[in-house]
């Protein structure tokens, strides 16, 4: 494979697409977004068969002198690999998604989420500074678009606040950018990783990339575009935000803020892990009123992210591939519980909770597979989920007990406030005519559900496949924290077996031989 | 003297063809628009081609008072091409009103503008600004009969002489105390510490060049200009003498004040950020969309003068990038405008009346949607290359608090540019039924411009690093 330019294809083919699809009509246009999509996933498969775990840190690397001051260049590491495969497993099952629920202006809909696409799986491909802040904010355009016009009913505020919210953070990334720029003399990005900053530099510049990051993740306090930007946006634009952008953020605390400030990050993990505990309860305490499903599923997001985050700045090998496993979880995860929300969405055209009930009885398949994204989401042994949350509590342990924690009650409250919401929606009387004519799943939603459960399930039951190919990058980012990493209060390290004691051995011995008789 | 006539080529290829035209129009008659619209456009490409045979020629003419060199060539190139624009577009929309004075003005405006961004002395400065704005008074006013039109017309002459009166002080008070009006000299007067003399004669001649780049609080004129002004003539206001007239600064400050940088940063600072920051927030409540992109322009005026605050090549050579793309989107935009008609044919111009553009002119939502994009300056589109540069150059002369300001600053003019995407694409449909339709060239202008600034644009970084390095070296 070496020499072919796949990064570059995967780029290419979904923009083509997109294109050709702003002048078909409706039915070719979904035809070709999906034929797209596919292409791009079978090209990730493909990529995943060829890379090379445990060989050089940067595969696939591409690299043209196109622009002068900066270049097109490509490369991807084992967690690179792993979104990106997230993002283009996603966007077929997007497109399905979208098959029969948009009716207006289907074209420009589909060539905007193959826009998406290629921005999604270009700001993880970047290799270069400049490169990965133009595709890390042209997502916003066509977000934009997405909720703004097949949005619900408050989807112009909504677009507005997602738009404003998420630029003015990441202008503030930007100056940053052009003071490393300026002192590192390069824009390539694995010589910045492996630049030192001047210590004092670090703050400021950790300080605006948190900026940021903090609201595409988003942390809590600046998190409250993301439940606006949930409920209005079409069910696959919800799927792709949760599934995919959210990432982002979490991306580029594991892939800038950490390998390139490691003492800025030690210095102000405090502040890291006092806004995640705060979200990880503050936020799931509001998922718990909810009467809103997508609502309730946006907040456990912002939970889910607090961990995400508290596990990266854990700075050890466990809560960093913890972070990364809740990440391609929650991925999948949420992603399929917007699709669960979007089904019956669909059928009786309104997301309050108090609206259904009983749909075990008329929709079994349905139940069924909602109790598993359900379980997944709260984080059930054998479910993707588990393995996550059980190796970024462990991670998040070993550096602070407190934290590890107050995260763990964010878990109980996450089984609550799910558990809750699956209770209200699918069990009890199915007294409501309209609910009792809902029909069980057509074909099409199979072939959506299917592959998210197996997803979830595989990852829940042989997570080393994911893991595999990240480890070695989490190594390399867990040697360079290590000088800067403070000790944390709880060392876990195997202890000494205690020497058998002689004085017990006559009881012993006659015990047995009493037995014996 | 005849030396220095070789070197004049492409001032003296307009006032030729300036007056021929002027002659078409008077003895063959203002019907004969094909003949004298193609006497102005041969006229530009002349020219265009003069400067370009020019191009390498670093010299001084006329004792000293006029400068050629690829600093004035780059900008002569932009105006040249924006004002090529601006007279052919015009038929179109005068229809029966069209006149060979609109050509003749638009030259030699062309002409005065060529002189501002060529000249190094007070005295061709004063000629070349006022060539420039008494053709432009006139232009404003085109449409006689229209009310809007005269009041722009009036305005733009009273608010302009009194900035003509302020620069002229302040030419005066730089002369008085430096004792010469080349700008090599000033610099010279201004070596040491610069005596409060020099100082007012800065502080006068700032304002007066801050009227002509529209730049708070010197602004007061433009929406009102640009609203009045017909739409071709606001096209060409939005983008020629605002090449001319910051090429002029840029010149001015780094050519004759750059020595006293104390003196005229803190000004250029207070210019760029309070021109960003009421750019953005008027625009906010405008329902018209020629004064929105009047604010608009203010507000891009402010982030070149971010780079040009910087004082530095890299400042200057962002400009001169800043100053093409910001060329290229307006001239884009105002064409859309252009474009926009009525069932009636009347011009469309407020933005209520743009609801649904985009289901019933798709590709012209969509370029509008471009240029609007790429002024706020988002990536992928070109707009953002521009301002980067500008920030790389403050960032650079250790300028950080005015980037940060300046970018934090940018995010309020970004909702106003997404709010008339709302309207295009969010928004159902309006009353207003907006036809209209351009010819060929037209909406060959506009779906090239906006190709390059989708992001094919990026692709000619490398030979605009080069022009505008070359440019910016001659000041340095």
């Amino acid at each position: 494979m070496s020499g072919f330019p796949i990064l570059s294809l995967m780029l290419a083919v979904p923009l083509v697409a997109a294109i050709l699809c702003l002048y078909a009509g409706d039915r070719n246009a979904r035809m070709i977004a999906l034929a797209a999509t596919l292409i791009d996933f079978a090209l990730g498969v493909v990529l995943w068969a060829n890379f090379d775990i445990g060989g050089a840190q940067w595969q696939f690397t591409e690299r043209a002198d196109l622009f002068g001051r900066f270049q097109w260049a490509l490369g991807i590491d084992g967690m690179a690999l792993m979104l990106i495969m997230l993002s283009v497993f996603l966007m077929p099952l997007c497109i399905l998604a979208s098959w029969d629920a948009i009716t207006k202006r289907v074209g420009l809909y589909m060539a905007m989420f193959l826009i998406m696409e290629v921005v999604m799986i270009g700001v993880f491909m970047a290799q270069d500074l400049l490169l990965f802040y133009i595709f890390f904010e042209a997502g916003l355009i066509p977000m934009y678009f997405i909720i703004g016009i097949w949005g619900g009913a408050n989807r112009k505020y909504a677009a507005f606040k997602f738009f404003l919210y998420t630029l003015l953070g990441s202008v503030l990334m930007l100056v940053a950018m052009i003071v490393m720029i300026m002192e590192a003399g390069t824009t390539d990005i694995p010589t910045l990783l492996n630049y030192d900053f001047p210590a004092g530099m670090q703050t400021w510049l950790w300080l605006a990339f948190f900026a940021s990051l903090a609201v595409k993740m988003p942390m809590w306090p600046v998190h409250t575009w993301l439940p606006d930007a949930h409920v209005q946006a079409p069910t696959a634009g919800s799927m792709i935000l949760a599934g995919v952008l959210l990432k982002l953020g979490a991306y580029g605390f594991l892939r800038f803020m950490m390998p390139m400030f490691p003492d800025a990050s030690a210095e102000l993990m405090w502040l890291v892990f006092i806004l995640s505990m705060i979200a990880v309860v503050y936020t799931s305490l509001i998922a718990l009123v909810q009467n809103d499903m997508k609502k309730l599923i946006a907040y456990s997001s912002v939970a889910h992210m607090a961990i995400v985050t508290a596990g990266l700045f854990a700075f050890n090998q466990q809560g960093i591939e913890g972070a990364l496993i809740i990440m391609l979880s929650h991925g999948v995860v949420s992603a399929a519980l917007f699709f669960c929300v979007g089904v019956i969405y669909d059928r009786l055209h309104t997301r309050e909770i108090d609206r259904y009930g009983g749909l075990a009885v008329n929709m079994p398949a349905y139940a069924l597979f909602f109790m598993l994204f359900t379980m997944a989401s709260i984080g059930l042994p054998g479910t993707s989920g588990f393995v996550g949350e059980f190796l970024s509590l462990l991670g998040i342990y070993e550096a602070s007990s407190v934290v590890a924690f107050v995260c763990t009650t964010g878990i109980i409250l996450g089984a609550a406030y799910m558990l809750y919401l699956y209770r209200r929606v699918v069990f009890g009387e199915l007294t409501k005519d309209d609910v009792k004519a809902m029909p069980d799943l057509n074909p099409r939603e199979w072939a959506i559900m299917a592959p998210l459960a197996a997803v979830a399930l595989w990852m829940g039951v042989y997570p080393e496949s994911f893991l595999a190919p990240m480890r070695g990058d989490v190594t390399t980012v867990v040697a360079r924290l290590a000088p800067a990493k403070p000790a944390g209060d709880a060392q876990l390290a195997a202890g000494t077996p205690k020497a058998a004691e002689d004085q017990g051995d006559a009881a012993h011995g006659s015990a047995h031989a009493g037995g014996a008789k | 003297m005849t030396a220095d006539l070789a070197l004049i080529w492409p001032e003296l290829i307009l006032t030729i063809g300036g007056l021929i035209t002027l002659m078409l129009g008077t003895f063959m008659g203002d019907r004969q628009v094909g003949l004298y619209q193609l006497s102005a456009l041969l006229t530009l490409g002349a020219a265009t081609a003069a400067v370009v045979a020019l191009f390498g020629v670093e010299a001084t003419v006329f004792s000293g008072t006029l400068s050629v060199d690829s600093f004035g060539g780059f900008a002569k190139l932009l105006i040249y091409a924006a004002s090529f624009v601006c007279i052919l577009i015009a038929p179109r929309f005068f229809t029966g009103g069209m006149r060979a004075e609109y050509p003749t003005l638009i030259l030699f405006a062309a002409l005065g503008m060529g002189i501002m961004a060529a000249s190094r002395d007070l005295m061709t400065l004063y000629v070349g600004l006022e060539l420039n704005s008494l053709a432009a008074y006139v232009l404003a006013s085109f449409m006689r009969t229209d009310e809007r039109s005269s009041e722009a017309g009036l305005k733009y002459f009273v608010l302009g002489a009194l900035a003509s009166g302020m620069l002229l002080y302040g030419i005066s008070l730089l002369y008085g105390f430096s004792g010469t009006t080349d700008f090599a000299g000033i610099a010279q007067a201004m070596g040491g510490e610069p005596g409060i003399g020099l100082i007012f004669g800065i502080v006068f001649v700032l304002a007066g060049l801050g009227f002509k780049i529209s730049a708070v609080p010197f602004h007061m004129w433009t929406p009102d200009v640009y609203e009045g002004a017909p739409t071709p003539v606001t096209t060409f206001f939005a983008s020629a003498p605002k090449v001319a007239a910051m090429a002029l600064m840029t010149r001015v400050i780094v050519d004759a004040m750059g020595p006293a940088i104390g003196a005229w940063q803190q000004i250029i600072i207070f210019l760029a950020l309070a021109s960003i920051i009421l750019g953005a927030v008027g625009a906010i409540g405008q329902k018209n969309i020629k004064r929105l992109l009047a604010y608009s322009s203010i507000n891009n005026v402010g982030f070149m003068l971010i780079g040009l605050a910087a004082g530095t090549q890299q400042g200057v050579e962002a400009v001169l990038t800043y100053l093409l793309v910001y060329v290229v989107t307006t001239l884009g935009a105002f064409l859309v405008v252009l474009q926009l008609r009525d069932a009636d044919g009347d011009q469309v111009e407020s933005i209520p009346a743009l609801a649904g553009l985009s289901q019933r002119r798709p590709g012209l939502a969509a370029a509008l949607s471009v240029f609007l994009f790429s002024l706020a300056g988002i990536p992928p589109l070109f707009g953002f290359w521009p301002k980067y540069l500008v920030f790389e150059a403050a960032v650079n002369a250790n300028l950080v608090p005015l980037a940060v300001a300046g970018i934090v600053a940018s995010v309020i003019g970004a909702f106003y540019y997404i709010a008339i995407i709302k309207t295009m694409y969010f928004d159902d449909q309006s009353d207003v039924d907006v036809t209209g339709g351009g010819n060929v060239v037209e909406g060959t202008i506009v779906a090239a411009s906006a190709l390059w600034l989708s992001a094919i644009g990026y692709l000619f970084i490398p030979i605009l690093a080069v022009a505008s390095a070359r440019a910016a070296s001659v000041l340095f």
